[in-house]
């Protein structure tokens, strides 16, 4: 076992970050303009990236697996981007990001890399305004805010519920303009699968057209990887059909380092599975539990009622209905952060309380806050004693405003009206924590690998925050990583431009080439999704929600018996030297299965619960998540091995700023 | 619900492509992709080669899905997108027709599969505001009117689908190069190079081969985020602002 350095530096938690830029080494200009950067990944991480690189001045050649850089899975995010602005003048500060972020991920995140997160988030607001991002406004056109989960202040901005749209086509749009000016080579349709190491540094990477089939080889003096998260190693989840862990895990088979990969989000407000033929869920923003109020009937004769059509949810009596968050957590009610609202969906659906057929939904329910912005809007028309009928046309109005395309999301998708029927929602796999291991300097434990966005493990302990994810997409990509990557690249002034035919190279490549026939050479009977529903099954039920650790022995053999079975009986059809979206997803879920491994693994070791792992053997009394601070204050680090096994290493957390305390929401 | 399926199979740009017939077995909750993931399931039980189809956010935000479903791009139904349609608005004993975006600047693939990059070298040639990063003042520096940040956003929701473009008769791009036009000259910060960026993009637009407007509104109709035709009327006058200015520097 080895003990990590992350390589923060010395000094005051609030100067660490101003104090390193100033002292950190820099790229001339003219040297600038030979050094070549592979960014692999357009989402908010890899866009924002490639497209600073490239006015720093970088060769930056940028790769993509969708047709468009447009498209990556940040396209979905909906309800909104965190930054320490203060605009609404409610106390918000960096300290208070800072600290809300920490206590969220249940005191397991590194403390300077938060802190610096909280420092830049302010910039990316002001950058993103200033690139024609159109975000929500108030009537005097200064910039309007909202509340996520898991914090007391307003320091949300938001673009409808499309925010995530909007920031990725202003990164696009950035990256577009480099592409113009040649500074960024753009390679769509290309999927990287594997990473090339020269003399133990990262020089390159090997991609698969997947319009042609060709294997290419293309080398730089480094290479980011902004590839996003594993979620769909679940195989049901909120996350885009492409999203796969490849690229990262293809780092892991080279000697990168992957971290705390137990730590899965699961979103506590997606719309409920109904079907076998399922492909993905759709969430339903966390900013409706803004204005919805959680809740499931008391009584288990109304629940039956409702499950068989005889009750419509409107007709439960208040005093009937258990407002099961607000009643446990009163200080946060229904906002309370997402790993504690889904494990209380679980509960309330596991004690019988599920309020569809399949007994695995609760209600999200807007009556009341279409009455209460009703009454007030009809006040602001002058109507002092409005009818119901205006107030639920003013309510509706406004609910309209604030999540008119949410609803309209929910309705095409069930059928149901949500502005006349609660809302049906229940958990699903959405984020992951766990990424590959980095330092301070976003750096893997291989020189010249970073890794930036989801894909890495670095600021969001075991749970993160709302509108977190891409605050830090973006704060990586902006504002650390083009600062931090001269630390590596000032070294490497003099490496000439690197040659993709070393052996090194052509190795890798033939490995690439080899593990395509390989797959195709098995030949069997079985379609590749069938074994990825199979395996997302088998991670669901025992590494899921709630994880034990007899489960988690059960799954470690189920996953190694799929394994087996899927390189004995999988089949693809087609060819390789042409379109085939079998073959891309082949090859996915292949990296998926040794990850699911080295996931259970990791949830079976860390023997405490903490924020999005909740391990039922370590629980209060009430059913709240217990962590076990003396042993298990760690990131921990797995190095694959194929002879002896997955190795487990740690990087100690130092908790010098803020006293670790027990989660409360209460 | 048992639906016959007629499916437009090309094995790549070369290829002449012809319509296939499969008979599918689908429920009312499944979405359209759903409804083809069980053909492509019971196609590679068969052996046989599936349907090649773009999709990934199953969304609706993306812009990734992209077919002709009854000679509509995205299908039947108002402002949604093909992987948002469901199959409740289809009826037992249907027959449906599948067939990609049809354009010349949008070659096929395979099957369903277009390339639509033709889209990103547009935005490439000036669909962006030319700032740095770093370089940017406190975000509320500029107030903007909030009716306008809002019609800016109607312009700003389009999702490069190209659903305007397969629409279109002529295959024509105005509907998405307005949308982008509009996004940015409405805002303070987009407006300053608002004519020289109508110019390069029309220009891109023309040489990437889509054809030219004539008014007839199906990409207005046809388009899932509903982006407005009024963006065209927008591009037409900076288009011609910028135009008559060039010629004045000319003189
Ligand atoms: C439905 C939904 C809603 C969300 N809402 C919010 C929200 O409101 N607020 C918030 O903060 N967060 C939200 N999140 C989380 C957030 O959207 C993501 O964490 C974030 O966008 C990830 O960005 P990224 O750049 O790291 O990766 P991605 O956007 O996933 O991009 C990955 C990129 O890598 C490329 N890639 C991957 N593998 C390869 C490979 N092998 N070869 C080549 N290219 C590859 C892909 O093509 C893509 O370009 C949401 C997530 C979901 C699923
Ligand atoms: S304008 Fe509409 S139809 Fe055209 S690309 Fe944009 S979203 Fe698609
Ligand atoms: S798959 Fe993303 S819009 Fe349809």
């Amino acid at each position: 076992m080895k003990k990590l350095d992350p390589k923060v530096p010395e000094g005051r938690l609030a100067d660490k970050w101003t104090d390193y830029k100033g002292t950190m080494n820099l790229v001339a200009p003219n040297n600038k303009r030979n050094i070549e950067v592979i960014v692999v990944g357009t989402g908010l991480a890899g866009a924002s990236a490639a497209a600073t690189l490239g006015e720093l001045g970088y060769k930056v050649k940028v790769f993509t697996f969708h047709d468009s850089p447009r498209r990556a899975h940040s396209i979905a995010a909906q309800g909104g981007i965190n930054a320490a602005k203060n605009y609404q003048n409610d106390g918000d500060s960096i300290y208070r990001l800072f600290y809300d972020t920490i206590k969220g991920g249940d005191y397991r995140s590194r403390e300077a890399n938060v802190h610096r997160l909280a420092e830049v988030s302010a910039n990316i607001i002001d950058q993103c305004v200033a690139q024609g991002v159109p975000f929500a406004r108030e009537y005097g056109g200064l910039l309007a805010n909202r509340s996520f989960g898991g914090v007391q202040v307003s320091r949300t901005f938001y673009a409808r519920g499309q925010t995530g749209q909007q920031l990725l086509i202003g990164a696009y749009q950035a990256l577009s303009r480099q592409v113009a000016t040649g500074q960024v080579e753009l390679h769509t349709r290309h999927e990287m699968l594997d990473l090339v190491l020269e003399e133990g540094k990262a020089r390159g990477i090997i991609t698969r057209n997947l319009v042609t089939g060709e294997i290419e080889r293309h080398a730089a003096h480094c290479v980011v990887l902004g590839t996003g998260g594993y979620g769909n190693v679940f195989y049901l989840s909120t996350n885009a059909m492409g999203c796969n862990v490849t690229a990262a895990w293809r780092a892991v088979k080279k000697g990168a380092l992957m971290a705390n990969p137990c730590y899965t989000q699961i979103h506590p407000t997606c719309i409920p599975v109904s079907g076998s033929y399922q492909s993905k869920l759709t969430l339903m923003s966390e900013s409706l539990r803004n204005d919805g109020r959680v809740w499931v009937p008391k009584k288990k004769s109304d629940v039956e009622a409702i499950r068989n059509g005889s009750l419509k949810a409107k007709d439960i009596a208040e005093e009937d209905r258990d407002y099961y968050l607000e009643r446990r957590y009163p200080a946060f009610g229904n906002l309370v952060p997402r790993d504690v609202a889904s494990r209380a969906a679980k509960q309330a659906c596991d004690s019988g309380h599920g309020v569809n057929k399949t007994g695995l939904a609760v209600f999200l329910d807007f009556a009341s806050a279409i009455q209460r912005y009703g009454k007030s809007e009809a006040f602001k028309h002058g109507i002092t004693d409005p009818d119901q009928e205006t107030i639920l046309k003013y309510g509706e109005q406004v609910v309209e405003q604030k999540y008119g395309n949410l609803f309209e999301m929910y309705e095409k998708i069930t059928g149901d009206d949500p502005y006349k029927t609660p809302m049906k929602i229940y958990p699903a796999v959405h984020y992951t924590m766990g990424g590959l291991w980095v330092d301070y300097n976003l750096e893997t434990n291989v020189p010249g690998l970073f890794a930036i966005g989801e894909c890495n493990f670095s600021d969001h302990g075991a749970n993160r925050l709302g509108a977190s994810a891409l605050m830090q997409g973006l704060a990586d990509g902006y504002f650390v990583l083009p600062y931090t990557i001269g630390q590596f690249l000032s070294h490497e002034i003099r490496v000439p431009k690197l040659k993709n035919d070393s052996p090194a190279f052509l190795e890798a490549e033939k490995a690439v080439v080899e593990r395509i026939d390989g797959i195709f050479a098995v030949n069997g009977n079985k379609s590749v999704e069938s074994f990825h529903r199979e395996l997302g099954l088998i991670m669901w039920e025992y590494c899921g929600m709630s994880r034990n650790a007899e489960g988690l022995k059960k799954a470690q053999k189920l996953i190694q018996d799929l394994r087996a079975e899927f390189h004995r009986d999988v089949f693809i059809p087609g060819d390789k030297n042409e379109y085939n979206p079998e073959l891309e997803k082949a090859l996915r879920v292949a990296d998926f299965m040794e990850l699911g491994e080295v996931m259970v693994l990791d949830a079976l070791n860390r023997e405490e619960s903490a924020g999005g792992h909740f391990r039922e053997e370590y629980q209060t009394a009430e059913g709240e998540a217990m962590r076990n601070d003396e042993d298990f204050t760690h990131v921990a680090a797995w190095e694959w091995n194929e002879e002896s096994g997955p190795i487990r290493h740690v990087e100690e957390l130092q908790f010098e700023n803020v006293e670790l305390k027990v989660r409360s929401y209460k | 619900m048992k639906l016959t399926l007629q499916i437009w199979r090309q094995n790549g740009p070369q290829d002449k492509g012809k319509i296939e017939n499969y008979q599918v077995d689908a429920t009312e909750e499944m979405s359209f992709l759903e409804m083809l993931d069980v053909l492509n399931q019971q196609l590679i039980e068969e052996k046989k080669d599936p349907v090649a189809f773009d999709h990934d956010c199953r969304e609706g935000i993306c812009g990734a899905c992209s077919m002709v479903i009854n000679g509509r791009p995205h299908g039947p139904q108002k402002a949604t997108t093909t992987c948002q349609l469901h199959m409740r608005h289809f009826k037992d004993g249907d027959t449906i027709v599948i067939e990609p975006f049809r354009a010349n600047a949008f070659p096929v693939v395979k099957d369903l599969v277009v390339d639509r990059s033709a889209f990103d070298r547009i935005i490439q040639s000036g669909g962006y505001i030319s700032v740095n990063t770093g370089q940017a003042p406190d975000g509320n520096d500029i107030p903007i009117e909030k009716g306008i940040s809002a019609t800016a956003f109607d312009a700003a929701a389009c999702i490069g689908c190209g659903a305007c473009v397969a629409a279109c008769p002529n295959a024509s791009a105005m509907l998405f190069t307005s949308a982008k036009v509009s996004h940015l000259a409405l805002l303070p910060q987009g407006a300053v190079e608002g004519e020289r960026r109508a110019q390069s993009m029309v220009a891109q637009m023309d040489k990437e081969g889509f054809g030219f407007c004539s008014n007839t509104g199906a990409c207005e109709i046809e388009c899932p985020k509903e982006i407005s035709i009024s963006n065209i009327a927008r591009l037409n006058r900076q288009y011609l602002k910028s135009s008559i200015a060039s010629s004045e520097i000319n003189e």
